[in-house]
């Protein structure tokens, strides 16, 4: 999200290596084109994009529609052809690439960590060529490799080869963000990695973006991966060409034509699910009762709450078992033998996604909702989770209906001015 | 006398011929090593420039040895210049090739990632490009070596130093007593020192090629 960070921003690309983290800094490019020499079409034809400050930006499109070239001209391991590159309002376009690139963090496809050099030797890279001190160099790489999640002593001395892929990718991160860069460019990083090792990379990068608020462009063609970590999403297509550049939930929600809702592909409101979590929707509080209760008081409990059921919690407070009215009678009193075992719990950052999979798979359509310690906070059931998703969908039509009205208007009035040939400044409300 | 009286009485003369043999093809594979590689990293990236300077090399390679160092007499006389210089050019061929595979044979990936992190022309080859293909070339130097320990030998025809004076020596009086050592005991040493080098060079291979792209061995 835009943040108050543009000084910060500039000062980054201005060269300073501060002592506190660097932000991230906005990146405009201005009608953007590459045109290699011998092709009628330019690859990517006049792309403009204005990304905030401390954005993560997703760049999808299908294969060969230019979104890796659009990403590599930003740090200008392709020359464009045309148009300007501003980053943190300083314009790139002309500056020594060599200098450019080391204020630039780049991570790519395999992590591209160089196989003859130490994991350490690695991520010093960037400093070094920078011209940092030794002692800080050597403070910063276990900094690096414990921001992401590897143990620095461990993981220190290895070789690349050494390393699993996810590791590997996880060193390529920490070399890319060694040197503090305000822009961190992220080419299909995870696309080489199995399916959960990519999950967590996506979940770390989440996280780590938290902390670090960098400006990042990343490139994907897996559409799910870009919902998953776009503050903004733009699709591509062919030669670059911007078919939408809006939030996630406003592209899954209002794909802006034929080509978008292609990609988005089916099941925009499964898709949906993701970008909530439970805590954004209503948790009921349920009866409950704690295993050292006496017998009495569960029994009385049971009647007289409206419901049918309670739930009966463990000494710290975590949901242990289901009870039915019957099921005391049943089992003669004995609380061991009675009632269903909780076998599924969310917990409150979990998505709604993972919620109605719970609830589709729970015998009874509801789920328990746990806190950070596994303890009782309140269930999550069927119902809920309906109105909660027809709630955030309206929301989210209305929202993009107002963007529309809102763009179509200002387009009227410009045309209007147009036609009147008035100076648009004095007609302004 | 037998061959072993032969060692026994000439080994002298015999250890500063094997010195000189192996100090000649050693000065001469530092001087193609140097000059080979600098070729191939200036050759690699041009499709028709590595073709051109593989075949050249190659080439060189095809003129028999005796013929090289006849050619060079009348140009640069008698003695050490010619020598030097057939050892080096037969010397190239190996190191140039191979150079030349293995910079190509670096993942371009790689190479995009150190120019992605900031890494500039010179920095690239020194730190990346070199380094990732040092083991074929160290492979080409090896070759080399074995190749120039023959050809070392031929110098001797234009009075140059080594084993070859010795093996020359034993063919100009074949039939008297000590031809055959002669023969024997020059082709022998050059058998040796080529032996000596190769082990050389798989220590320097250990040194020399960083733990993460040696063949698997850990």
């Amino acid at each position: 999200m835009p943040e108050t960070t543009e000084v910060a921003g500039v000062s980054g690309v201005a060269g300073v290596g501060a002592k506190g983290a660097v932000f991230g800094a906005a990146i405009e490019l201005e009608n953007l084109t590459k045109h290699y020499p011998g092709s009628s079409a330019p690859a990517v034809d006049s792309v403009n994009m204005q990304i905030d400050a401390g954005e993560l930006v997703v760049f999808v499109g299908p294969s060969g529609c230019g979104k890796s070239t659009t990403l590599k001209m930003i740090n200008r391991l392709i020359e464009p052809t045309g148009g300007r590159i501003r980053i943190g309002g300083e314009d790139v376009t002309d500056m020594d690439p060599v200098k450019l690139r080391r204020k630039i963090g780049y991570a790519i496809q395999a992590s591209g960590l160089f196989p003859h050099m130490t994991v350490a030797q690695n991520i010093a890279l960037v400093p070094k060529m920078v011209g940092w001190e030794k002692g800080r160099i050597r403070a910063r790489v276990e900094e690096m490799l414990d921001l992401v999640g590897l143990d620095a002593g461990e993981f220190h001395g290895r070789y690349p080869r050494q390393l699993s892929g996810g590791q590997q990718q996880r060193v390529g991160v920490a070399r890319a963000l060694a040197a503090d860069p305000p822009v961190l460019l992220m080419d299909e990083p995870f696309g080489a990695v199995d399916p959960i090792t990519r999950d967590h990379l996506q979940d770390e990068l989440i996280r780590l973006q938290h902390e670090l608020h960098k400006t990042i462009v990343f490139v994907t063609h897996d559409f799910d991966e870009a919902i998953k970590l776009g503050d903004r999403i733009a699709v591509l297509r062919e030669r670059s060409h911007i078919a939408q550049f809006d939030t996630p939930e406003a592209i899954l929600t209002n794909p802006a034509d034929d080509f978008v809702s292609g990609f988005v592909g089916a099941g925009a409101a499964l898709k949906r699910l993701n970008l909530s979590r439970v805590r954004d929707v209503e948790i009921t509080g349920y009866p409950t009762v704690i295993v050292d209760d006496p017998l009495q008081e569960i029994f009385n409990k049971l009647k007289s709450s409206g419901t049918n059921e309670i739930l009966l919690l463990d000494r710290r407070g975590r949901p242990y078992k289901w009870l039915r009215r019957g099921d005391l009678m049943r089992a003669r009193g004995s609380l061991a033998r009675a009632g269903t075992l909780v076998h599924d719990t969310v917990t409150r950052d979990a998505t709604l996604r993972d919620a109605l999979e719970a609830v589709l798979t729970d015998n009874a359509g509801r789920v328990v909702v746990t806190g950070r310690r596994g303890e009782y906070t309140g269930v999550v059931d069927m119902e809920t989770l309906m109105n909660s998703v027809h709630e955030l969908l309206e929301a989210d039509r209305l929202d993009a209906l107002e963007h529309q009205h809102e763009l179509e208007e200002t387009r009227a009035e410009q045309t209007r001015h147009e036609q009147e040939g008035v100076d648009g400044g004095e007609a302004k409300a | 006398m037998n061959f072993w009286e032969y060692l026994g009485s000439r080994h002298q003369q015999l250890l500063i011929d094997a010195y000189q043999h192996a100090s000649a093809v050693f000065q001469c594979m530092v001087v193609a090593t140097v000059v080979g590689v600098v070729i191939g990293v200036v050759t690699y990236r041009s499709e028709w420039a590595g073709n051109l300077a593989t075949t050249t090399t190659s080439t060189i390679l095809t003129i028999p040895s005796l013929a090289m160092i006849g050619l060079l007499i009348p140009i640069v006389g008698l003695g050490v210049p010619p020598t030097v210089i057939a050892l080096t050019l037969y010397g190239l061929l190996p190191i140039v090739r191979n150079a030349i595979v293995g910079l190509r044979g670096v993942d371009p990936s790689l190479v995009d990632a150190a120019k992605g992190i900031g890494m500039s022309r010179l920095a690239r080859l020194a730190r990346v490009e070199l380094p990732l293909a040092w083991p074929p070339i160290l492979t080409g130097i090896r070759v080399s070596t074995q190749m120039l320990m023959g050809i070392a030998a031929i110098a001797a025809y234009a009075s140059g130093p080594g084993l070859g004076n010795e093996i020359f020596r034993g063919i100009a009086s074949l039939g008297s007593k000590n031809a055959l050592n002669q023969v024997l005991a020059g082709t022998l040493g050059i058998i040796v020192l080529a032996l000596l080098f190769d082990a050389a060079y798989v220590l320097v291979g250990r040194l020399t090629i960083p733990r993460g792209i040696r063949a698997r061995d850990d």
